[in-house]
């Protein structure tokens, strides 16, 4: 910062002898880089690395999930006793008529809509929450936050598992301390509902600080000056948030959206972990049944049809998120 | 800490001014938000609360709230059930490797998208945003046969490769907006004043992108260190990772929660610790660009 300031200055008032050079010097530096010279070269030796990464260990796997989803590939072909057989369609019209497929993708949809919501409005709330707050509130709160955003997923699976023990749980013993409330043994994951809703809350826990982290680096961007002529024009809290903050924080607020979104989506581990690595029927999202049908079923087309279907599920989402982060680029 | 400090001292300046005029009282709000914190807090209070409680507590049916003795035995159990230390130091081996190879590789392509206009620039910043979007599950199953066909099944240098599909993408975005918040005019300077484009990098550049290279260099480690389904699914019983470890942790007994608390608290600690330094520092990073436009 020091040292552009001290250019700044430099450039800008004295005579017109002065300022010469530095232009010159950056067309020579622009020309440089002008696609087509020698300078073009340059960026594209220092991507070249990362680009071959990716091509090779993700480039492929992706042409690779494509491919297998079209074609036949189970136990013999993975043993490569039997060649994998091209068979058009066949895996999507047969996962695509078989019920089940829309039982899970109908349970992955809400609950992946709850973990988003609650997570955002909670974010919200404590964000806001937070700039009422005195300091020494606002630093215990920030602590707690760090600290669940921080936490391993697989530690808190683990942890979540244990708050909601059937027998030895905390959190049915402190229910049952409510009057007429008798908890003790109660199973949390007998039924699916009921057992995705604490997986539920273990997402949106694990969710929220990132999004009131941000969400308050935010609302530091909200110019005093547009609160304060926005109450003087009546608006009451609602108002201000409303027509003040709101607009300003949108695009905070579609990125964070969009990308929780795509996470909740994605939700994996949780499941997998809570229900012991065999999640019932009851409790299979998207996720989970496609890694069921390739390597419980052995059915890896299968499996590949049903994940190539969650991607093209989640690409209008990622249309909007990648239209947002684009419009980031263009800004520097 | 500091980090924790160093925000709540940005937020506390606007909070005098709108204190004044309205003199509302905060001790609701404080009531609130101390209700925040302890429900936020509470499972992580668990964690270490059951961690160094004796076991038998842990099975009370009508639990303490409170610490009801201190014992580091929980810690010892949870040692002797499996082998812990051959997991953590594959999961350190592959965390490490990962964060210096992105890192080397993430750096150049971070500098390439955000210093240089070349053709082609827009389509790369595109390709790595959108390979940050395909879920990482549903690449499992081709990433499997992919390894298993190069014979780097159960190997670590396969998950090495698999975790730098996720860690570079994210890795060179985050270092990207590093990078665009220096001001060019430094470099300029420095190369009229007679460096090259090298060095001016080397010597303006790097000195001041370095606390946001460190930063995301944790961040990625942490990834790395938390990923799960990959190391479950590539690995072995005999070469799983820490958080396998954890994830796996049952015995014939069924599970001890007492021991199984006191793995997690072994895992969560450190990560949360590093997590402490950096989260400020990323959380700013991810977010720079997205409250300009």
């Amino acid at each position: 910062m020091s040292a552009a300031d001290t250019t700044t200055p430099a450039k800008v008032p004295p005579a017109r002898q002065a300022p010469p050079p530095p232009p010159a010097a950056k067309e020579r530096a622009r020309n440089g880089q002008r696609p087509g010279g020698a300078g073009a070269a340059v960026p594209w030796a220092l991507l070249a690395p990362c680009l071959l990464v990716l091509v090779l260990v993700l480039g492929y796997p992706l042409a690779r999930l494509v491919t297998l989803s079209f074609q036949e590939f189970g136990q013999s072909q993975l043993w490569g006793f039997l060649p994998a057989e091209f068979v058009g369609l066949g895996n999507f019209t047969e996962v695509l008529g078989d019920g089940e497929f829309w039982t899970v993708v109908l349970r992955t949809v809400v609950f992946a809509a709850g973990c988003v919501v609650f997570t955002m409005v909670a974010g919200m709330l404590i964000a806001l929450l937070l700039q009422q707050v005195s300091g020494w509130v606002k630093i215990l709160v920030n602590i707690a936050l760090v600290a669940s955003w921080g936490m391993p997923i697989i530690v808190a699976t683990t942890v979540f598992k244990w708050l909601f023990d059937a027998d030895y749980g905390i959190l049915n013993a402190l229910l049952s301390k409510l009057p007429g409330v008798e908890m003790i043994g109660h199973n949390w994951f007998a039924s699916g509902p009921e057992g995705l809703a604490v997986i539920m809350l273990l997402v949106v826990w694990g969710a929220v600080p990132f999004v009131v982290i941000t969400l308050s680096a935010g609302l530091t961007q909200v110019p005093k000056e547009m609160v304060e002529a926005a109450r003087l024009d009546g608006a009451g809290a609602w108002g201000v948030f409303r027509y003040v903050t709101l607009p300003i924080l949108k695009p905070v607020i579609v990125m964070l959206t969009t990308l929780s979104v795509i996470w909740d989506m994605g939700v994996f581990p949780q499941v997998f972990v809570m229900r012991n690595g065999h999640p019932e029927a009851e409790f299979q999202l998207l996720t989970t049944y496609s890694y069921d049908k390739a390597f419980v079923v052995n059915d890896y087309a299968q499996g590949s049809a049903i994940a190539l279907l969650t991607v093209v599920l989640l690409l209008g989402v990622v249309a909007v998120y990648m239209r947002q982060m684009l419009k980031i680029g263009d800004v520097e | 800490m500091s980090s924790v400090s160093g925000m709540s001292s940005t937020g506390t300046a606007p909070a005098p001014a709108r204190r004044k005029p309205h003199g509302r009282p905060r001790a609701g709000w404080n009531l609130l938000g101390l209700l925040v914190f302890l429900t936020a807090g509470f499972p992580v209070y668990w964690m270490l609360n059951t961690a160094f409680k004796p076991a038998a507590d842990a099975i009370d049916p009508d639990p303490s709230l409170f610490p009801t003795g201190l014992t580091f035995s929980n810690f010892g159990r949870a040692l002797d059930i499996s082998d812990f230390w051959g997991p953590v130091g594959r999961s350190l081996t592959v965390s490490l490797a990962v964060v210096v190879v992105g890192m080397v590789v993430g750096v150049l392509a971070a500098l390439a998208i955000s210093r240089f206009a070349f053709r082609g620039r827009k389509v790369v910043i595109v390709g790595i945003l959108a390979v940050q979007m395909v879920p990482l599950v549903a690449m499992i199953i081709p990433v499997f046969l992919l390894l298993n066909d190069l014979g780097q099944y159960d190997r670590l240098t396969g998950l090495i490769i698999t975790y730098l599909t996720f860690i570079l993408p994210f890795t060179v975005w985050t270092l990207r907006g590093f990078i665009v918040n220096i001001p060019k005019e430094l470099e300029e300077a420095a190369m009229v004043d007679g460096c090259s484009r090298a060095g001016a990098f080397v010597r303006v550049v790097f000195p001041l992108l370095a606390p946001g290279m460190v930063a995301t260099s944790v961040y990625a480690f942490i990834q790395a260190w938390n990923e799960y389904l990959y190391a479950l699914m590539l690995m072995s019983q005999q070469n799983q990772t820490a958080t396998v470890w954890l994830g796996n942790f049952t015995t014939k007994h069924g599970t001890e929660y007492a021991p199984m608390m006191a793995g997690s608290t072994m895992m969560a600690v450190p990560i949360v610790i590093l997590f402490l330094f950096v989260q400020r520092k990323m959380a700013a990073g991810l977010t720079a660009g997205a409250v300009k436009g």
